[in-house]
């Protein structure tokens, strides 16, 4: 961070005189550029030493130390500590140093593990080899002392060592081919262009010779944005000046493939490149079960507060009769009789409070990230969420999030690529409303002639004839795709078997796949691009060549592209593409209606159409559209929008061919996902950039809307007839009645009995609605929308860009009732919500890998989504929530009856058990059974959860972690707490316990003291926790067996041994056989078994009689599968069991 | 967790076209393990808790409880107990005389005695106990003011204490032994016991001072400074006795096996009591013959060498004596416990078996699908 600062006040201070603040200049080869034409500043560069490492070897420990204190839960633990070992406190500092002490060890290992890694990983890179050019010779250097300027030889299959602009290649067309697998995941090939005057450099001699500087924007993390410019001098000329754009930039990271050699020269180096620009860590989304244990903590730092406050005054009221403060045979020191009396309240308020600070507990922290740490594994572990096809299983990227999978009350969907599978397929085309269907589909095989088209109209005349193969060449030609002759390709492949050689077309849009897939089906083949021609193969079996002039690239603002191809008979023609809605304005002849009324039919089916226009050109329009463009290119500010002017300006007045139209087939079982995401309670809204009627047929399909789903339509076409006051206004009175009559249910409103939602809305109409407010009324926009989205089921968003994608999200996140928001998508386009979203889901799709590296979870389709909701997430929250709840109930037992103690034994801090026991106690005793559950309970079987979703609705709201449910765990805590002291207590009590008590031999009587007594209380303690967790568990595999049991046994051995000697390093021997007395006596084995039934027996009633008498639909699910019934139910299909599907809340 | 996915990234960027190159041959290993565990579908036993499962449970547990409920509360009642309190607060009590002199500086002991009579036998052995009320043994303070490993009889511990003793260290520059506030506050009054015949003879009743204290106490725990062997005044020169004590440690019995820090009157107060209000074991009274009981019923009176000042903290002294049974001493509140625990789960099984009856075969019956 101060890196970037100090860089811009380098920059800065170097470019003082320059006219862009926020760019670059590089002098090729360090040369200076011609006397006169710009003063030489050099600047300051770093060197290409990529340093991903946190740490040194010297500032290690305190750096580390540091950052672990930042936390809240370890500066407090530290704190304690430091108490503890500057004043007199009741319990050695060991007790809250050790555990300290090993998390802070167990994470500086395990983070100087990582910094080590990262260390070697960065020298590995940092002393790869590179081949720099110097003085018209191939030097050998480390890759770190690389610098900005350097011209470098990289050969195939070598990755770039910094950020490149490509000046030649071995290619003789000045391109070479790249994978960025490793930064984008995209593993296709993509094509790079050498700058047009330097592409013909072959030697380093050539390279050294060349004299150039190149302008440049300052680095920023945008992979697929770069603005820059080079100037050549060549023999003190004007220097030649031309544009550079991201297809001149080597990334850092990538590889050269299919390409012998390049040279090129470095610009962004070391810490700079875009990749390393690109590690910034994303913004730490935290789930609600932390939100809720942290409002735990607070309380229970209330409790322990006033725990202590309560404790001192009762002390101090209670000592003001000396003879009770310092009776005879307790004397004070007289250093403790001078101190001030409110220095010696507050030690002793500092001493209470490390007494009881264990009810906050070190070891939950711990537990609970060792819990969604090693939880995680179980989500990348699934069989069943691993796909054959990619060859990937789900991908965590952030175990943090774990439980929140279980919490999810809005499911945001992107539909290409998401719901759909991204797998086009091309359906038909119509030229000027003659409709071809290519019905052979047979892949691979030319079909010459029409015999490959089913013509729908009858035949067109000669003038359509000349149309409609225009049509077809523009298909051809219109098109960013690559033929790929090689075998092992990634990503989308299609064999087009030319005889010999296997080809594939590859295309970052799978849909130019499709349509180029769908020409060669309908005769016109296109072969390759061959020295900026690209090549047809007519139905004739000839080839056609044209020249490409322009490439005028799509864009998502644009939803078009453009190239301007000149005819081998020199014609010159303009071929545009993009969807409809974007090119029937600029549309000036052709049959605009019948390829509309086409468009619209194909829309409804739910295919995705693109419509083809043309425009011939004369050689002066060229001429004016080349100037234009070239201008817009050189520009290095703003560059963007001046080429979109261009464009505008360029793509006008066309000619309408035709349309097409592509199938997106959905995904595998998408509409049972979306049909068991809405039983489970979920609303989901798809938001997409398609338009309404494509998308709305998407929804139908997979189940979204349903038959009986009454649509709701908020669209521009509507509020253009009423004004979106009164639309909105209507809708809300049509789904408030509704909501009226069931307000007694708020869970119920997707049930079968009750009017359904659907609601459409599009990106115009959602802006105008998000509008801020201008005056009263429309400030109600919102609200008002909001509260038609919440009583729909399913809400559709079509033409939605990317950046609203992300709003919409906002705003049902900030809504009153705050639900946890899911979104999922596959593209870039999705990255904003996914990153906006309470969890982000990315879809390992065909669109590149951006939208899972920035996810919090990645699955590799979308029905994983369900398993990965229905069954890891309920599982999880399930886990988490029981953890959470046991832990604190857990140490409440362990605290409150040294609470209680204090009123025994004058308020002196005396604790009640053994320092040992205070500092196992959450360490070993009682730590790995609630681990292991937290890690494998299964209340359910996952087969039940995946069949019958609505059990989902059981724990929504973060129902397990309400307040009610906290302080009954609570107050069950204080109830054994009290049944363990006074217990013991009155088995302690003077006529009874005390005194004799005998060993069944009769030699030993024992003389109980405060020990015994403490032991006697912490052995019930022990045994109560355990077996409570026990009878939580629903799922006991050996493991738990294992842990459960064992981890009592641990603890009578440990007592056993640690009674069993006199410890040479202990100053105190007070635990001495302690342990072994008390369990020599009869009654104190009635005792403990007594206590410990008397402390779980309110709980297991409460169990009982909930679910006798307001079981909750899971407890029914359990109850039936325990009395087999289960069996009987299961073949006949049901999707719930549990009929009717009325959803029962605990209440 | 940030960290580590930041380095996760980090090896994305570092070994480009790992991925790529291998691509297909990876992705067979990158399969996950079809096993039970990773799977999570191990096998389990899946036990819920329903009235069905419970109510055994629960008549189980009434069923055993309440026998040993009554076992435990007809035992506790079959031991007798004696208790009288001797603190002589009273004007009319015998020891209102020592108990109001500042005991610690009297150079003669003060004596008093009391009589009392028993209304039944002892039988078997008898324990005897003092005890003590409102006498915070549990202070903290109190507590840690010891030295264990003085005790353990270490000789550098013995001429340099422990810190926690203060201020019970040092007196006159010599380091105390035994150091610390229990033992300075040992409890020294005499108890004696004399049985008067009905011809109006006073006999003595044996008392035995050993078997009083934990066997590991007295043989580990505790043990002389140098051996048994030597000569204990040797061992213990240079030391100075507590403050409170009359005489030193090592004159605390005649018998070599009972004396210095292996007194067991002095183990058995080391250990401190948890409440306030404890009593402690004095001395046993041991059966003699089957024929007579150790104690008959009779007038006896209680000797006391009135040392241990109680009245300035408003505590109390008493004098006990028990005979003991296979549980222990007299011990009501574990019996009527186990009675009430067994009856409630009695009861509350009969209350969840019409609750199994009216609701469980309701929820059973009516929400099976067809």
């Amino acid at each position: 961070m101060d890196f970037s600062a100090l860089r811009n006040l380098i920059s800065r201070y170097c470019t003082g005189e320059e006219n862009w603040v926020d760019s670059r200049t590089v002098y090729i080869g360090h040369r200076e550029p011609p006397p006169g034409t710009e003063a030489y500043i050099p600047q300051r560069f770093p060197d290409n030493r990529i340093v991903s490492s946190k740490y040194t070897f010297w500032n290690f420990v305190p750096k580390n130390l540091f950052e672990q204190f930042r936390r809240v839960a370890n500066f407090y633990f530290l704190i304690i500590f430091l108490v503890q070992l500057i004043i007199d406190t009741p319990t050695s500092p060991v007790t809250s140093g050790l555990p300290l002490f090993f998390v802070i060890t167990v994470t500086a290992i395990k983070q100087g593990y990582e910094d080590w890694l990262r260390h070697k990983a960065d020298n590995a890179v940092n002393q790869c080899p590179v081949h720099i050019i110097q003085h018209g010779k191939v030097v050998r250097k480390q890759s770190r002392k690389l610098r900005v300027g350097d011209v470098v030889l990289v050969k195939e299959d070598e990755t770039f060592p910094s950020d490149l602009i490509l000046l030649s290649t071995s290619r003789d067309d000045g391109t070479c081919f790249v994978t960025t697998a490793s930064l984008d995941g995209e593993s296709s090939h993509k094509t790079y262009y050498a700058v047009q005057d330097t592409k013909s450099f072959n030697t380093e001699k050539e390279v050294d010779m060349l004299r150039a500087t190149i302008e440049c924007e300052q680095p920023q993390p945008d992979l697929y944005k770069f603005v820059g410019r080079i100037n050549i001098y060549q023999d003190r000329d004007e220097p030649i000046a031309r544009p550079l754009g991201s297809e001149n930039l080597l990334l850092r990271g990538a590889t050269l493939k299919n390409t012998e050699f390049v040279y090129a020269v470095a610009i962004y180096t070391g810490m700079e490149s875009k990749m390393a620009l690109n590690y910034q860590s994303k913004s730490q989304k935290r789930s609600a079960v932390e939100k809720s244990m942290n409002a735990f903590l607070v309380v229970y730092l209330c409790i322990l507060i006033s725990k202590a406050l309560i404790n001192t005054t009762l002390k101090y009221v209670w000592q003001s009769n000396p003879n009770r403060d310092e009776p005879w045979y307790n004397g004070k020191t007289d250093h403790e009789r001078q101190r001030h009396v409110m220095i010696r309240a507050f030690t002793d308020f500092l001493a209470f409070m490390v007494l009881f600070n264990y009810i906050i507990p070190v070891s939950m922290y711990v537990t609970v990230e060792m819990q969604k740490f090693l939880g995680s594994y179980f989500i990348t572990w699934d069989d069943e969420m691993f796909d054959e096809e990619l060859g990937e299983g789900a991908l965590v990227n952030t175990s943090d999030l774990n439980e929140e999978l279980g919490q999810v009350e809005y499911v945001f969907t992107d539909k290409t690529g998401t719901l759909t599978e991204n797998n086009m397929e091309f359906i038909e085309c119509c030229v000027d409303g003659h409709v071809y269907v290519p019905h052979a589909i047979c892949n691979g095989q030319i079909l010459s002639g029409s015999s490959g088209i089913d013509m729908i109209d009858s035949s067109p005349g000669p003038d359509g004839k000349e149309r409609e193969e225009l049509f077809f060449r523009a298909l051809c030609l219109c098109h960013t795709v690559q033929v790929k002759e090689e075998e092992t390709v990634d990503g989308i492949k299609r064999g087009i078997h030319q005889g010999k050689a296997t080809s594939f077309y590859i295309s970052s849009s799978p849909d130019e796949v499709a349509l180029v897939e769908g020409m060669k089906r309908l005769g016109f083949t296109y072969l390759r691009l061959k020295d900026n021609h690209m090549e047809i193969l007519n139905r004739e079996d000839e080839v056609e060549r044209f020249e490409l002039l322009e490439v005028l690239n799509f864009d998502s603002v644009r939803r078009r592209m453009s190239v301007i191809v000149r005819s081998s008979s020199g014609h010159l023609y303009l071929f545009c593409k993009g969807a409809d809605s974007s090119i029937f304005p600029r549309v000036i002849s052709g049959k605009v209606d019948r390829v509309r009324a086409r468009v619209e039919h194909n829309a409804v089916e739910g295919l995705r159409t693109l419509c083809v226009a043309y425009k011939a050109l004369s050689q002066e329009e060229y001429h004016n559209m080349c100037q234009l463009l070239d201008s817009a290119k050189l520009a290095l500010q703003d560059r963007d929008r001046k080429l979109a002017e261009a464009y505008d300006l360029i793509e006008r007045d066309l000619v309408l061919l035709g349309a097409t139209a592509v199938e997106d087939r959905l995904q595998e079982k998408a509409a049972d996902t979306i049909e068991s995401l809405h039983k489970a309670g979920m609303k989901v809204w798809v938001l997409t950039g398609d338009k309404m009627e494509t998308a709305a047929a998407t929804c139908y399909a997979s189940k979204l809307f349903r038959r009986s789903t009454q649509i709701l339509e908020l669209t521009t076409k509507r509020t253009e007839e009423q004004s979106l006051h009164d639309v909105l206004f209507e809708l809300g009175r049509t789904v408030l009645r509704q909501h009226d009559s069931l307000t007694h249910d708020t869970f119920s409103g997707l049930s079968s009995e009750f009017q359904d939602y659907g609601l459409i809305i599009d990106g115009a109409t959602l802006s105008a609605v998000m509008k801020p407010a201008q005056d009263d009324s429309s400030g109600n926009y919102r609200e008002i929308f909001l509260e038609i989205c919440r009583n729909c089921s399913a809400v559709l968003c079509c033409r939605m860009a990317p950046l609203q994608k992300a709003q919409i999200v906002k705003l049902i996140k900030a809504s009153k009732e705050h639900p946890i928001t899911l979104a999922v998508g596959d593209g870039a386009n999705d990255v904003s919500m996914i990153l906006e979203a309470h969890v982000g889901i990315g879809i390992m799709g065909k669109e590149g890998r951006q939208a899972a590296r920035n996810s919090d979870y990645a699955i590799p389709k979308f029905k994983h989504l369900k398993k990965m909701l229905l069954v890891h997430g309920h599982y999880y929250y399930i886990r988490i929530a029981e953890l959470v709840q046991y832990f604190f109930y857990k140490n409440v037992c362990f605290i409150f009856p040294q609470f209680l103690y204090q009123f025994f034994c004058g308020f002196s801090q005396q604790p009640l058990y053994d320092t040992a026991y205070l500092t196992l106690y959450n360490i070993s005793f009682t730590s790995l059974p609630i681990l292991l559950y937290s890690l494998i309970e299964q209340h359910i079987s996952m087969d039940i959860l995946k069949r019958d979703p609505s059990l989902y609705r059981d724990i929504a709201k973060n129902c397990l972690l309400r307040w009610r449910i906290f302080i009954y765990w609570t107050f069950l805590g204080l109830f054994d707490s009290m049944v363990f002291f006074f217990g013991a207590y009155f088995l302690f009590d003077n006529t009874t316990f005390t005194s004799n008590g005998q060993l069944m031999t009769t030699n030993t009587q024992m003389i109980f003291g405060n020990w015994t007594f403490g032991t006697l209380v912490f052995t019930v303690l022990v045994f109560t926790v355990t077996l409570k967790l026990a009878l939580d568990t629903h799922y006991w595999t050996w493991i738990n067996h294992f842990v459960v049991w064992g981890s009592l046994l641990f603890y009578v051995v440990f007592s056993l041994l640690w009674g069993g000697v006199i410890w040479p390093f202990l100053n105190y021997q007070r635990m001495y056989y302690v342990f072994v007395q008390m369990l020599s006596s009869g009654p104190a084995w009635l005792g403990i078994g007594l206590l410990v039934i008397i402390s779980l027996l309110p709980d297991v009633l409460k169990k009982v009689l909930c679910r006798a008498l307001w079981p909750t639909s899971t407890e029914r699910i359990q109850r039936l599968k325990a009395d087999g019934v289960f069996q009987r139910v299961l073949p006949q299909g049901h999707d719930s069991l549990l009929d009717p599907p009325q959803c029962t809340t605990e209440t | 967790m940030m960290a580590s996915g930041y380095s996760a990234k980090e090896e994305d960027g570092h070994h480009p076209g790992a991925s790529g190159a291998t691509g297909s041959g990876v992705a067979k290993s990158k399969k996950p393990d079809n096993t039970a565990f990773k799977q999570q579908r191990l096998p389990a036993w899946q036990p819920i808790l329903t009235a069905g499962t419970v109510l055994p449970a629960f008549f189980v547990i009434g069923l055993i409880f309440i026998p040993i409920g009554i076992g435990l509360y007809v035992t506790s009642n079959n031991i007798k107990e004696f208790e009288i309190d001797y603190t002589g607060a009273d004007m009319s009590s015998p020891c209102f005389n020592c108990s109001q002199g500042p005991s610690w500086n009297s150079t003669w002991p003060c004596h008093c005695s009391i009589a009392f009579t028993l209304d039944q036998p002892f039988e078997s052995n008898v324990f005897m106990y003092y005890g003590l009320s409102n006498f915070y043994q549990n202070h903290r303070r109190y507590v840690k003011s010891r030295d264990d490993s003085q005790l353990n009889g270490d000789k550098s511990s013995l001429r340099n204490p422990s810190k926690e003793c203060e201020p019970y260290r040092t007196s006159d520059n010599k380091p105390i032994a035994p150091c610390g506030a229990i033992a300075n506050s040992l409890f020294n009054d005499t108890l004696e016991l004399f049985y008067i015949d009905p011809n109006g003879t006073r006999t003595q009743i044996p008392l035995m001072k050993k078997g009083i204290a934990w066997w590991t106490d007295k043989h580990v725990k505790f043990r002389n400074p140098g051996g048994t062997n030597l000569n204990l005044s040797m061992v213990f020169q240079g030391t100075a006795k507590p403050v409170n004590w009359h005489e030193p440690v090592y004159e605390l019995d005649t018998d070599p096996e009972n004396n210095g820090f292996i007194n067991e009157d002095f183990i058995v107060w080391m250990r401190t009591a948890a409440l306030p209000t404890f009593r402690k074991l004095y001395r046993i009274i041991q059966k003699k013959s089957n024929m007579t009981p150790t104690l008959p019923r009779g007038n006896y009176t209680l000797d006391v060498t009135y040392n241990y000042p109680v009245l300035s903290f408003e505590g109390r002294k008493r004098m006990i004596l028990s005979t003991i049974s296979w549980m222990g001493g007299k011990n009501p509140f574990l019996g009527l416990a186990y009675i009430t625990v067994g009856s409630v789960c009695f009861f509350l099984g009969v209350v969840l078996l019409i609750i199994h009856h009216k609701y469980g075969n309701r929820n059973n019956s009516a929400d099976i699908p067809n």
